[in-house]
């Protein structure tokens, strides 16, 4: 058999699908904070650089 | 009731099942919103200036170290809030975040809020936040709670720090208009508390949690709430006699102060809860346009 025929268990299972849905959730959240940390992190270092007269 | 249907097993699963919005209810979201809001109001009385975007990110870690300090306080009672109706439908108790997740994630947060603090506004105002957090935890949750009556009384503290955090992101000290900022949250605490406790008093009777109408009863309870009141109402107009409210202070927190009294009057004259519940929603209404009223006569100038 193979993988086209049998989708596995993730695709088998409702509860499997919902869960993977939710944990693909939680990980675009995690990227978008360590993006939102790496930004806030380069504008507190300009800001501070130039003295407070940034931007 | 909630504990016999939630086995321990649920809530130490490794397993999450929950959404982003079960890790947003970790953070306590409406406990943060006063938090912020008050020490946004440090932030704004104090004397001196801080670019918008470096105010931005103080209001920000003050919410982060907030919140990140409620996950763990759901991590360690996790137990607890599962036998009291008010937080049975908490994350960890139903089962949808991992006890050690909730854990991590407070952690993490509270690392990274404390380190950002320090690195764009100062290490004063970091090291008051690593104390409001660690207060939080240590002293109140894991110490105190279980243990005394006194525990919202002492651990209050905890959550009397934010002006005083927003006022040292400015200036970088601590002065003594801070202090009364913060000593303001402190005597504001246990009325609002007690207030509470007063019509929660089986769920924490059952949860074991030896709050003072538990402990020492509910006319004692009431009692020491209008003394409270009567500390307060002094204390809550001194803003004025130091030079950071102006008049309409003086004149709102001395109706406000009046009117907390005549609430913690009322609990104390009444035999039923109902006083007791408008006074908890009273007292955060008192402490919200206290300080609204200090944000807005600064932003008025």
């Amino acid at each position: 058999m193979t993988d086209q025929q049998n989708p596995g268990p993730a695709r088998k299972h409702g509860g499997d699908t919902e869960l993977h849905r939710r944990q693909r959730g939680k990980n675009l959240a995690v990227l978008a904070a360590l993006f939102a940390f790496v930004a806030i992190i380069y504008v507190v270092a300009m800001v501070r650089m130039s003295g407070g007269t940034f931007p | 009731m909630t504990d016999s249907v939630i086995a321990p097993e649920i809530m130490d699963s490794p397993v999450s099942s929950g959404t982003v919005r079960d890790y947003v209810a970790l953070l306590k979201p409406r406990v943060m919103s006063l938090v912020v809001f008050s020490g946004v109001a440090g932030m704004v009385v104090a004397p001196g200036h801080l670019h918008p975007v470096l105010a931005l990110v103080a209001v920000l870690c003050i919410a982060l170290a907030s919140g990140a300090a409620g996950a763990i306080n759901m991590w360690y009672d996790r137990d607890i809030d599962a036998m009291m109706d008010r937080t049975a439908n908490r994350p960890i108790p139903q089962g949808l975040v991992p006890a050690d997740e909730a854990l991590a994630f407070g952690i993490i947060l509270t690392i990274a809020s404390v380190t950002l603090m320090g690195l764009a506004l100062n290490w004063v105002a970091a090291g008051l936040l690593a104390l409001a957090s660690g207060f939080y935890i240590f002293i109140y949750t894991m110490w105190l709670k279980r243990r005394t009556p006194q525990n919202i009384v002492i651990g209050g503290a905890a959550g009397a720090f934010p002006p005083m955090i927003g006022w040292a992101a400015v200036t970088g000290d601590v002065s003594l208009a801070s202090i009364v900022l913060f000593a303001l949250i402190f005597f504001w605490t246990p009325p609002h508390f007690w207030a509470l406790a007063i019509f929660r008093k089986l769920d924490y009777q059952h949860a074991g949690v030896p709050m003072l109408p538990v402990v020492a009863g509910e006319r004692e309870t009431k009692k020491q709430m209008l003394i409270y009141t009567l500390i307060l109402l002094p204390l809550a107009i001194s803003p004025y006699f130091l030079g950071i409210g102006g008049l309409t202070y003086l004149a709102g927190s001395t109706i406000l102060g009046l009117a907390f009294v005549a609430y913690a009057v009322q609990v104390l004259r009444s035999e039923d809860h109902k006083p007791a519940k408008r006074m908890f929603a009273f007292s955060i209404l008192y402490l919200f346009l206290l300080f609204a009223i200090l944000i807005g006569e600064h932003l008025a100038v």
